[in-house]
């Protein structure tokens, strides 16, 4: 674990991610906290704009609500959406691609079609349909951007399965009478996490990215304050109150850009052979 | 020195107003916005707005209204009302004639009204039940002769409403079917020259229009621009110079009228009298409770989302009848916001803190966040509720299933009580499948007696009384939780001159509107 941080901290990158992250994080948690009161709240006169007035840092939005509780309440539903339908993508995707890779055969064909199946389809495309089907409401939101994203897990864990397949410590396990169940969860998967936990890392970001595109476009959850929502309603005025959709948006770009950093971290420090950043 | 200056200042504004208020001049092409690009232009069987919009042009009836929604002659030149109110009668003008050459008469009027309309207009249909027989005892006089009296007959000759057919044309035809549908014929100031689907329609000026010089401009071009930023955009750079009311979204409104030479006006829609409200569900459920009702009509904060999402423009309704329409009363039983009053009636009643469902107009984007103000002020008094996503398909469905607590709706008004407000309060009106009836499900005989009381008399003393009576029980019921009466600016350039002058506005204004040419 020590030799894990260390390899890590090399990437000076991750670190910062792993910085902001962390602030996001605290922002989720105190946000109940530091504003009590709903987001949804018309609290001021309507276009306020930022620093103007005490209290509200960041000014209003066109219904006079609190832009600075909105983020604050946003990063909650982001990071939950995010983490959420990333957990069910890898809940499908491993499975999928652990039984494709061990068995492989007539069962890796059909399991693999079927995933080529959703990975043909644009995945905005498709999320935006799973949701004009179900009503958008936040678990559908979670449950449609993890129905889209667990293709390319399911293709990568396939991938190092195969590729552990036949090494000797899995002939080992056979030899020594463990069932097929047993070899994948204790001797396979534990030795294919690495590449899962970086790609998990990524995901959430791209299920950040998803949310905020959905929201914007108005297939999100109506009664829950996102970031991709701030957006989508600040759109509208943007050439009077440009700020509305920018704050909003900035809270995004470091939040994704924070995962992308970790992940790249990650890489670095679960793939000792790949070190890249030596300093 | 300073005096003569002033002088000439003077001088200059008085010319300068007297040159504004020159004579109209000819000539001219008026390029105009057309929202949603129409699914047909035969306003005999289509009336939805935008074929209204383009087919007033082309289509003309009996009578005009201006905006105290007075009747106005239009093809019918003279008209008068027998003593007992069951006799009205109507006398065309003179040397008019459809835009294919044949001339028009009162045979034209008894086929539109008696054959053609009576099939396929819905709306007229209701109204004609009042009617016991139209005769043309010759070719320059319509005589219709009633069961009873109907107070808002003289209201049913608007275009839209009432449009003359060419009986020539469709007599003996599949009414619906017809090809003359495509290239429509009327006695109207516009004639039809020309439609490319998905791009524009081009009207052409009836150059045998029967009023002397009119209409002004030579030419109108519908230009179809499906979204709304882009007709904003095409307003801003000159590509075109009218925006009928509703046309662009409301917070691109103050960036167009802020613009050099932007002319605009919030007339033109008195006989329309879009009036919004939420439908509470009667049916079943929470909003059964009259002191919940009142409890979600007091929450509501209406002068916030007027001045908010609506650029401060609207007026807050007081009740079911709009403040343009005949017969509205102001001094209906007080419903304005008020949270205290709201909490009290909240108390009161049997709510135990579940969450209603609000169904949002699915109209863009002041629509969504009026909804969101909605939820927000109901959670204010204490009320929970939740937003419901859905589509325009979705919408209709679920009001006409009655699948929601409450739902963000807007009707028209016809000018009259009797014409467009009491369908939505009359008990006889509450069939499931349809989101314009009864939907709330409002339940009152003493209301449905008013209602049907007042329609049949003749006497508008008699008819204010009995409607004023309908209101103040109507407004102390809450069946519908009103919200405001709607303004739909119509934006244009200053160079054009009296688009607006009617109840319709620019649906058949722009006969006498004329373009400066520079």
């Amino acid at each position: 674990m020590k030799a894990f941080w260390f390899r890590y901290r090399q990437n000076r990158g991750a670190v910062i991610g792993l910085v902001i992250l962390a602030l996001v994080l605290l922002c989720a948690v105190a946000a109940p906290f530091l504003f009590p009161r709903s987001p949804w709240s018309m609290v001021q006169r309507p276009f306020l704009p930022p620093f103007t007035m005490d209290g509200l840092p960041l000014g209003t939005d066109a219904l006079g609500r609190d832009v600075l509780s909105g983020l604050f309440h946003g990063a909650r539903v982001s990071l939950l959406v995010g983490l959420v339908s990333t957990v069910v993508a890898l809940a499908i995707g491993i499975p999928i691609g652990a039984l494709a890779g061990y068995y492989g055969g007539l069962a890796d064909d059909m399991l693999m079609r079927f995933t080529e199946f959703f990975q043909t389809i644009p995945s905005f495309a498709l999320a935006i349909v799973l949701l004009a089907i179900f009503q958008p409401s936040l678990a559908y939101v979670i449950l449609a951007i993890a129905i889209v994203s667990w293709p390319p897990v399911a293709r990568l864990v396939r991938g190092e399965v195969l590729s552990l397949r036949h090494r000797e410590f899995v002939e080992a396990a056979t030899l020594s009478g463990q069932s097929n169940l047993a070899i994948i969860l204790k001797q396979v998967l534990p030795n294919a996490l690495p590449p899962i936990i970086v790609l998990a890392s990524l995901m959430v970001a791209t299920a950040i990215l998803l949310e905020s595109s959905l929201s914007f476009l108005g297939l999100g959850d109506p009664n829950v304050m996102s970031w991709g929502y701030m957006i989508g309603a600040a759109r509208t005025v943007l050439r009077t109150a440009w700020w509305l959709s920018f704050i909003p948006g900035i809270a995004i770009v470091l939040t994704v850009l924070a995962l992308n950093l970790i992940g790249e971290g990650l890489n670095d420090a679960l793939n000792p052979r790949l070190r890249r950043r030596q300093s | 020195m300073k005096t003569f200056r002033f002088l000439t200042t003077v001088a200059v504004i008085a010319m300068a107003s007297a040159l504004a208020a020159e004579e109209p001049v000819q000539g001219g092409t008026l390029n105009a916005v057309i929202q949603p690009e129409p699914p047909g232009l035969m306003l005999g069987l289509i009336q939805n707005g935008p074929t209204q919009m383009v087919a007033g042009q082309i289509y003309e009836s009996l009578l005009r209204y201006d905006t105290d929604l007075n009747p106005m002659p239009s093809l019918a030149k003279e008209w008068s009302k027998s003593d007992d109110g069951l006799t009205y009668t109507f006398t065309l003008q003179d040397d008019v004639v459809w835009h294919d050459g044949a001339p028009f008469t009162s045979a034209d009027v008894v086929f539109s009204v008696d054959v053609f309309l009576r099939e396929t207009h819905a709306r007229l249909r209701a109204s004609l039940v009042h009617v016991a027989s139209i005769e043309a005892p010759d070719d320059k006089t319509v005589v219709f002769t009633l069961n009873q009296p109907f107070g808002p007959f003289l209201g049913i000759f608007e275009v839209g409403t009432m449009p003359m057919i060419p009986k020539h044309i469709y007599e003996g035809t599949d009414f619906a079917n017809n090809p003359a549908n495509n290239t429509p014929i009327g006695t109207g100031p516009f004639k039809f020259q020309e439609w490319e689907r998905g791009s524009y329609i081009h009207l052409v000026k009836n150059e045998d229009y029967y009023l002397e010089g009119k209409p002004h401009l030579d030419e109108i071009y519908y230009q179809v621009i499906p979204d709304a930023a882009s007709r904003a955009v095409a307003f801003e750079t000159g590509q075109v110079d009218l925006l009928p009311g509703g046309s662009i979204e409301n917070f691109d409104i103050p960036r167009l009228t802020a613009m050099d030479n932007v002319c605009t006006t919030n007339a033109g829609w008195e006989f329309f009298g879009p009036h919004s409200w939420m439908w509470l569900n009667m049916h079943e459920g929470p909003m059964t409770d009259k002191n919940l009702r009142k409890a979600v009509m007091h929450a509501l904060d209406r002068e916030f989302a007027r001045d908010a999402l609506w650029n401060g423009n609207g007026t807050v309704a007081k009740g079911p009848v709009s403040s343009v329409t005949r017969f509205h009363e102001e001094n209906t039983p007080d419903i304005s916001f008020n949270p205290e009053k709201a909490k009290e009636y909240l108390a009161a009643s049997g709510y135990d803190g579940e969450t209603l469902r609000i169904l949002p107009l699915p109209y863009g984007e002041t629509w969504q966040r009026w909804a969101e103000a909605t939820r927000q002020n109901l959670a204010e008094v204490g009320i929970n509720s939740e937003l419901v996503a859905t589509d325009v398909a979705g919408w209709n469905q679920k009001v006409g299933a009655w699948d929601f607590d409450m739902a963000f709706t807007y009707l028209y008004q016809y000018g009259d009580p009797a014409l467009g407000v009491a369908r939505t309060y009359i008990s006889s009106n509450i069939a499931q499948g349809s989101p314009w009836n009864n939907v709330s499900g409002y339940v009152n005989e003493e209301v449905d007696a008013l209602f049907a009381d007042a329609a049949i008399q003749a006497d508008d003393a008699a008819r204010q009384e009995l409607y004023t009576k309908a209101q103040d029980i109507i407004v102390d019921d809450v069946p519908v939780a009103w919200m405001l009466e709607l303004e739909f600016p119509t934006i244009y350039r200053c160079d054009l001159k009296n688009p607006v002058s009617t109840a319709i506005g620019v649906n058949d204004g722009l006969r006498d509107a004329w373009l400066v040419q520079n």
